[in-house]
């Protein structure tokens, strides 16, 4: 344990220290007594405080922590950071409230673990809160732990990882407690796009407290163990009078499948913690450094054969896109965020010879792979954090268009739809497209078009770049008309084909499936050294 | 640099562990390159058909185009919505397309078939196997339509095609069968009668019968009077047919066929025999040439019956004649195959003719130009079907998907791959799961299982589960490799079914090291970045890694170290050292060398939550790895709940729904049926686990269902 090991060392520097100096001294200052006493009694101090901080909320809570299935705060970095290399800060700060009786309840270092440590060799700043300790309940003290560390990340360009597990604001503090959040929510935003910001819910995360969540990159969580709410079920019970237990409400299969709050969930503490030093492994350290590039032995300048076939014959018959980008990543290492919402369209982490890319795809294999509101919305915050980041974007192309409807025109698909074509067009980080089939109508345009601003832009033969079907185009043109069937063949031989884009220089090549991988390595050497920017402005105006 | 792709080479492309991976042009060389058909070389100047059309699909549509293409004969292909992409269809110079992709709708249509013929004006016709092969009527269509059919006359179909006749037309050839009753027999006591002239065991089998329903063996007087009873009922229900045979039954027999080859002349020669013993469910397995069991006599008496029947026939092409042999080396006529076998490649490995070729020749009316004096066996080929099928399922229930990865073994010595399938093909539910024929052939025995073994070992099969598992450790087997086998061979050997290999001590050791090397260098490997600013914290990467790992429900702490160059991994107190060269985390197969031995592993599957999956020895190990502090940690994670199987249906394979037997609410009882899935033309009776009430039902008839869908729950 690093920083029981810390402290050893330091406390046997310190006490050799005053060794010498008492030897020196011997015979030349005889009432030094007094302070050699009092800095060895300090040293045992220093030594009492901090194995009382290791032991947080103390045995009896950590056995509690245990018993729930979670891992204590300090377990939990220990297994998040190298080994040996989690560094403390402010193992000493108690809270400073003096209501309820509280003065006589410290627990040096309070409800959080503070600190960096390095993941990979890369380092991070990383808050754990302390269940043990009041419930990881959050005190002004706790907060003031946090924003240092949140300032130190941004003043040297590193990730911040949260390890969510708090039962709320520490209700004696008060008002002082809702600043705390309110500080840090004010960090959070700052911090947003400049470095990553992570958080993984590991336990209760109620209240404001969700806020911080919500606003970082990405937030991922422990299945069964951990919950984030507004509201829990008795305040929904007694204003709603629905029913609904704690997981319902606000579980990690609850957000990760209905709300698309979170990101990801992980089945227990352990891989949830190995899972998440896996994927700090494909972000840069901050929006001033490029996205990463890995060692890899997967060779990049090769055909992948299979590629050739995964589009089915049929053009209506579904595939999963899934396959082609397993064909296209180093190692079918690919790192998916949200998979399970919004499965229309898929958003994640891969490499491609090593270094990091965004990939987005349409899903053919759920409803035909057109975008709703919710598939905007999931693709346009990917796409964003990818450009923030530097991170290459990847677009995998198959879309029939926007999903018509009263219930998604009602609930705003023009709002929604919008953000991911702004977040497509404002992007200045290498854009590569391949159009694999469909590309139709308006989702066209949003799914990284040439017109916007698109570097490289490619079809597979099986592409149709259209502004509709042609079933839908054939009834429109010919309303009235008998001979419709010819005519639907004649529009499909027409558009049904890369030919019309291709022709105007939309695309910039029409290329064989199984060089995807190669060709898309070579572009984004190319363009690793691109340059471009938007002007300047305070900042855009994205329609929320 | 990168090279663009169109520059390269167009005969071979490298793979990414520089194994050479034929490609098309290639694969139709294979077997100049190889020398298989010493034989039978190509006369160019004998004239040949201009074109031919193959009416099939898969890896005998390939193996016939490339004799085709040797001889230089035109290909047309035929193919199916399925098949577009398939191929076949690429290696044929013309194709047609012949409609959906079931076969019924497709390659099993004769008009599709002569339509196909006409528009290209093919001048004959190969069947392959299967489909429109044994077809009479398709055979005097072509007749009439003077098209040459690339197989035997439809007289010879026709003799051959129903059991009692082929059985009175062997008789008459003077080739022995299996002592019965060759009429109908009457009631009880007469099935007693002839029961015990013939001599108990006998079998008593329904006339119309097939699929195992309608048969009984007796041992005795009272066997045979029940077995007659029941068999008569069974046969009525299922065939509508009462009429019962008698015959001798065969106790432990192996399954040995007699290959014949003959003319429009007169000529027939046999290409000795092959042994195809191992079987499931009436399906092959693996099968060689020659037979460990015959000796020069019986395979002699056994050649020249399968010749004079075909004579009697007035047979001419490749044709198969089986026989089933008993302990003591008697043989009986059981039937004959009108068409080229699937296992033909094992004949010709030994005998080093081109049983298409002379297909061919004959079709055109040439005469063999080989004769039997020729024949020889040189060496020993073993051939092992690969399959897509699950073998820890009933010795094998088919799988599909994409082969997002596939690499055959051609490049070791000995090694022939018929397949019909590459990289990014699909296994379908409309066809055969087969993905290849692996032929391996030696000087003896012993090498054309050891090359068998080595093969299976460097094949690369992606995207579908496969049954190598099975395939390697028969090969490995103790009763395999002293030629004690017979059809009854599979029950007998695994009567649990195929549970996996079982490592012994020191292979299970040697998989731990190199699955903790594996470990080690994707830990390594993680804190390589180039682009990334080294941090000035001094912090080294691990020099040394305590590991837990699980295998097979048992728990390894194991230590690792690096240093030059290697890894040194302590297993219960044995060292391993891996070079770490040989570990590559992107390679589909890694050739490692553990201490002074080379392994060959493939890493199936890779994951940051410490799940591989690594292919050992043929089979699949799922390991978990974690350094020993997750693991401490990860015993205080509860256990995820289970739920409660038993209460549900799940698909046990990729299929169609055919019948739903109950509805929501219905109270069932353990073992009744529920419902029935088909795939690739078997019907799966899916039973209740448990009795009680159906909960819900989530498929209909006609639905198309995946591995392991929950089909219904009962509450």
């Amino acid at each position: 344990m690093s920083v029981h090991l810390t402290s050893k060392n330091f406390l046997w520097h310190l006490k050799s220290h005053v060794r010498s100096v008492v030897r020196k001294r011997v015979g030349e200052v005889r009432y030094s007594n007094g302070t050699e006493a009092h800095t060895l009694k300090i040293a045992e101090r220093i030594k009492q405080k901090k194995s009382e901080a290791l032991l947080g909320g103390g045995q009896k809570r950590i056995d509690a922590q245990h018993k729930r299935g979670k891992l204590t705060a300090r377990e939990r970095i220990l297994l998040f950071c190298d080994h040996d290399s989690f560094v403390e800060y402010d193992m000493f700060m108690e809270h400073t409230c003096t209501d309820f009786g509280m003065e006589k309840q410290k627990f040096p270092g309070d409800s959080v673990v503070t600190g960096n440590g390095l993941v990979n060799g890369r380092p991070v700043y990383v808050f754990s809160q302390d269940f043990t300790v009041f419930g990881g309940s959050l005190s002004s003290v706790h907060a003031k732990k946090i924003c240092k560390i949140m300032d130190q990340a941004v003043l040297v360009g590193a990730p911040v990882v949260g390890l969510n597990d708090s039962g709320g604001a520490r209700i004696q503090e008060g008002v002082a407690s809702l600043a705390g959040y309110a500080d840090i929510f004010q960090r959070n935003v700052l911090a947003s796009g400049v470095i990553p910001q992570i958080s993984l819910i590991m336990g209760p995360c109620a209240g404001g407290a969700v806020y911080s969540p919500a606003i970082t990159d990405f937030t991922f969580m422990v299945e069964d163990t951990s919950y984030l709410f507004i509201t829990g079920p008795d305040v929904v019970k007694s204003v709603t009078n629905e029913d609904v237990s704690q997981q319902e409400l606000g579980g990690a299969k609850t957000h990760t499948t209905i709300s698309g709050v979170a990101h990801k969930s992980f089945a227990n503490d352990v891989e949830a913690i190995l899972q998440l030093r896996n994927f700090m492994g494909f972000l840069p350290q901050s929006n001033q450094y490029p996205a990463p590039i890995r060692e890899s032995s997967e060779p990049s300048h090769l055909d992948v054969p299979m590629l050739d076939t995964v589009i089915p014959p049929s053009a209506t018959s579904p595939y999963d896109m899934l396959d082609i980008i397993y064909g296209i990543v180093d190692e079918r290492d690919f790192f998916e965020i949200m998979p399970k919402y919004a499965k229309n369209i898929i958003t994640g982490f891969g490499r491609i010879n090593g270094r990091t890319v965004g990939i987005v795809g349409n899903q053919p294999k759920v409803a035909a792979g057109c975008l709703d509101i919710n598939a905007s919305v999931k693709a346009a915050r990917f796409v964003r954090f990818c450009d923030a980041f530097n991170i290459p974007l990847v677009t995998l192309v198959d879309v029939p268009g926007f999903l018509p409807g009263v219930t998604q025109e009602h609930n705003g698909i023009i709002r929604h739809g919008a953000k991911l074509l702004y977040a497509y067009a404002e992007a200045t980080v290498p854009k590569l497209t391949v159009i694999t089939r469909k590309g139709y109508g308006g989702a066209y345009d949003v799914m990284s078009s040439k017109h916007l601003r698109g570097d490289i832009n490619y079809c597979w033969p099986t592409a149709e770049v259209a502004v509709m079907g042609a079933k839908g185009a054939v009834t429109i043109l010919y309303k009235g008309k008998d001979d419709i069937e010819k005519r639907e063949a004649e529009y499909i031989d027409k558009f049904g084909t890369p030919f019309p884009a291709a022709q105007r220089g939309f695309i910039d090549d029409i290329i064989e499936p199984r060089t995807t991988r190669w060709r898309l390595s070579r572009d984004l050497d190319l363009l690793a050294t691109k340059k471009l920017q938007n002007p300047p402005k305070k900042h855009g105006n994205i329609p929320l | 640099m990168k090279v663009p792709r169109l520059f390269v080479d167009a005969c071979f492309c490298f793979s990414k562990h520089n194994i050479r991976i034929p490609t098309l042009a290639s694969t139709a060389n294979f077997s100049q390159r190889r020398g298989i058909y010493t034989l039978d070389p190509v006369d160019h100047q004998e004239p040949a058909f201009g074109k031919i059309l193959i009416a099939n699909r898969g890896e005998i549509a390939c193996r016939i185009i490339k004799t085709a293409k040797r001889m230089g004969i035109k290909t047309v292909a035929v193919y199916s919505v399925a098949d577009s992409q398939s191929l076949h269809v690429k290696m044929a110079d013309e194709s047609v397309f012949i409609g959906p992709s079931p076969a019924s709708e497709s390659y099993l249509i004769k008009e599709k078939i002569l339509d196909a013929i006409a528009r290209t004006g093919a001048e004959a016709v190969h069947p392959g196997y299967g489909f429109l092969s044994e077809n009479a009527a398709f055979v005097e269509q072509l007749e009439s339509d003077n098209i040459s059919f690339i197989g035997p006359s439809a007289s010879s179909i026709t003799g051959m095609g129903d059991k009692l006749e082929s059985k009175r037309l062997a008789a008459a050839a003077g080739v022995s069968t299996i002592p019965g009753f060759d009429g109908v027999v009457k009631d009880a006591e007469h099935c007693v009668q002839i029961s015990r002239s013939i001599g108990y065991p006998v079998m008593i089998k329904a006339s119309a019968g097939g699929g195992g329903k309608g048969m009984r063996i007796a041992r005795n007087d009272d066997d045979a009077r029940d077995g007659f009873k029941l068999s008569t009922q069974e046969a009525l229900s299922s065939f509508g047919d009462s009429r019962m045979l008698v015959e001798k039954f065969i106790d432990n027999p192996r399954h040995i066929e007699i290959q014949v080859l003959g003319d429009k002349h007169g000529n027939v020669i046999y290409l000795n025999e092959r042994e195809c013993s191992i079987q499931r469910r009436n399906q092959k397995v693996i099968e060689e040439a020659p037979s460990v069991f015959l000796d020069e006599a019986t395979r002699k008496a056994m050649g020249e019956q399968a010749v004079s029947l075909c004579k009697k026939l007035g047979y001419y092409s490749a044709g198969t004649v089986e026989f089933l042999v008993d302990q003591n080396r008697n043989f009986y006529f059981l039937e004959m195959n009108t068409r080229l076998q699937v296992e033909h490649p094992i004949t010709e490995c030994i005998t080093g003719v081109d049983l298409v070729q002379q297909m061919l020749r004959v079709a055109k009316g040439h005469k063999l130009n080989i004769s039997q004096n020729d024949i020889k066996i040189n060496g020993w080929a073993m051939e092992s079907r690969v399959y897509a099928e699950d073998p820890y399922k009933s010795f094998g229930l088919p799988s599909i998907g994409r082969l997002y990865r596939y690499i055959e073994p051609t490049h070791l010595a000995g090694v022939r791959c018929d397949s019909g399938i590459e990289e990014g093909s699909e296994i379908s539910v409309y066809y055969d799961p087969m993905i290849c024929k692996l032929v391996c052939y030696g000087k003896d025995r012993k090498e054309s299982i050891e090359r068998s073994i080595k093969a299976l070992d460097y094949y690369v099969i992606r995207g579908v589960i496969h049954n190598i598992p099975l395939l390697r450790d028969i090969l490995t087997e103790q009763k395999f490799n002293k030629g004690d086998i017979s059809t009854n061979y599979l029950p007998q050997v695994y009567p649990d079914g195929f549970k996996g290999k079982q490592l012994d001590v020191k292979d299970k050791q040697k998989l731990l090291a190199m699955a903790c090397s594996l470990f080690a260098t994707n830990d390594l490997r993680n804190r390589q970045f180039l682009n990334v600013p080294q941090v000035k914290i001094d912090k080294k990467p691990a020099e040394e890694w305590k590991l837990y790992v699980e295998l097979n429900e048992e728990k390894y702490k194991l230590d690792v170290t690096q240093s030059n160059g290697e890894f040194k991994i302590n297993v219960n107190d044995e060292e391993y050292v891996i070079r770490k060269e040989d570990i590559d985390l992107a390679k589909p197969l890694l050739e490692v060398k553990v201490n002074d031995e080379t392994d060959v592993i493939q890493l199936l599957s890779k994951d940051a939550s410490g799940y591989y999956q690594i292919i050992y020895q043929g089979t699949t190990y799922k390991l978990f790895i974690l350094t020993q502090r997750s693991a401490e940690y990860l015993h205080l994670m509860p256990e995820k709940i289970k739920f409660d199987v038993s209460k549900q249906i799940r698909s046990p394979m990729p299929g169609l729904v055919k019948s739903v037997n109950c509805n929501v609410g219905d109270e069932v009882v353990e073992g009744q049926e529920l419902c029935v899935i088909e795939a690739m033309k078997m019907q799966n009776s899916m039973v209740a686990t448990s009795s009680g009430k159906v909960r819900c039902v989530n498929i209909h008839p006609g639905d198309t269902v995946g591995d392991d869908d929950i089909l219904i729950e009962l509450a």
